[in-house]
């Protein structure tokens, strides 16, 4: 993918504006839900960038995973512990921000330091669009490991989100007393289903 | 063959941008009061980590692109991290009826 130099910077400077507006709105937007809907705005505009890179492949493993699951997984999360609660306040909230915000404009300063101060150099050629091939012949030789482990990774954290977000449901109605039909568990008559804060 | 990638915008534009969304996902992390906005910043700064590794892979690993191997492992974890953090999150929300982290506070001192 060659594209003319001032395309590139264009297209980089609106993709950039767009990641920072948006992480600006996720951290600063009272609504929780729109700072939800910023995060899928930002990493589309991520994807945006690795695409500028010639990556195609991470590009399109990030829209499926960041936007497509995790940000998904959130939404769904908002609508769960959806309780509208007025946040009691706390003392020393402004020099709490004040000094935090400091301290990541320090971390930032040294970032930017070390950005322009190391001589990077220049590299091999970029692969360009063999990039996706590249990644399979890694992933099947020398990454061979770790990929294998991630599936694995990735089994144990099912399992793990599973165990931890199950209600407790008894094999006896509450109500009533008489044996449930497990087949029926998820139609949530109330009954069924024992929400543990309600104890 | 492409010679307009080195060119056209320098490795510090990317690291720059990588700074300024890592450090607005600490500052999130530091100040959020909903538990579910903490989880968001913490994705935050794992995208900030991966446009890092695939800036550096380009520019400066191009023929073995290992920092997008890396990316796409991040990637992995990032989203295990998310459903493992979610259902945490839910059961928290269910035994203390709150996503206020300042409620959260039995381990303090």
């Amino acid at each position: 993918m060659t594209i003319a130099s001032t395309t590139q910077q264009i297209c980089f400077a609106v993709l950039s504006t767009t990641v920072v507006a948006g992480a600006l709105g996720v951290v600063l937007l009272p609504n929780v839900v729109y700072a939800a809907f910023l995060l899928a705005g930002v990493f589309l505009s991520v994807a945006g960038l690795y695409l500028m890179l010639n990556a195609s492949f991470v590009a399109a493993a990030q829209v499926l995973v960041y936007v497509g699951a995790v940000n998904v997984l959130i939404l769904f999360a908002i609508m769960l512990v959806n309780k509208r609660e007025d946040l009691a306040a706390i003392p020393g909230l402004g020099l709490r921000r004040l000094l935090s915000g400091l301290v990541c404009g320090g971390l930032f300063v040294l970032l930017i330091r070390v950005a322009f101060t190391t001589p990077w150099g220049s590299g091999p050629e970029p692969v360009g669009e063999e990039a996706t091939i590249r990644i399979g012949e890694h992933l099947f030789s020398d990454y061979l490991l770790p990929f294998e482990l991630a599936s694995v990774l990735l089994l144990m954290a099912m399992i793990g989100a599973i165990v931890l977000a199950r209600r407790d449901v008894f094999s006896q109605d509450i109500g009533t007393g008489e044996e449930v039909d497990q087949g029926l568990i998820e139609k949530a008559r109330t009954p069924l289903l024992l929400d543990r804060s309600a104890r | 063959m492409d010679l307009s990638l080195s060119s056209g915008i320098p490795l510090q534009a990317f690291l720059v941008l990588a700074a300024v969304l890592f450090c607005t996902g600490v500052w999130g992390l530091i100040n959020s009061r909903n538990a579910v906005r903490v989880l968001m910043s913490i994705e935050l700064m794992l995208n900030a980590v991966n446009i890092n590794l695939m800036a550096f892979s380009s520019y400066l690993d191009g023929q073995l692109i290992r920092g997008q191997v890396f990316a796409i492992f991040v990637i992995t974890v990032a989203a295990a991290e998310a459903a493992v953090g979610l259902a945490i999150l839910l059961s928290l929300y269910r035994n203390r009826d709150t996503v206020d982290m300042e409620r959260f506070n039995l381990l303090r001192w």
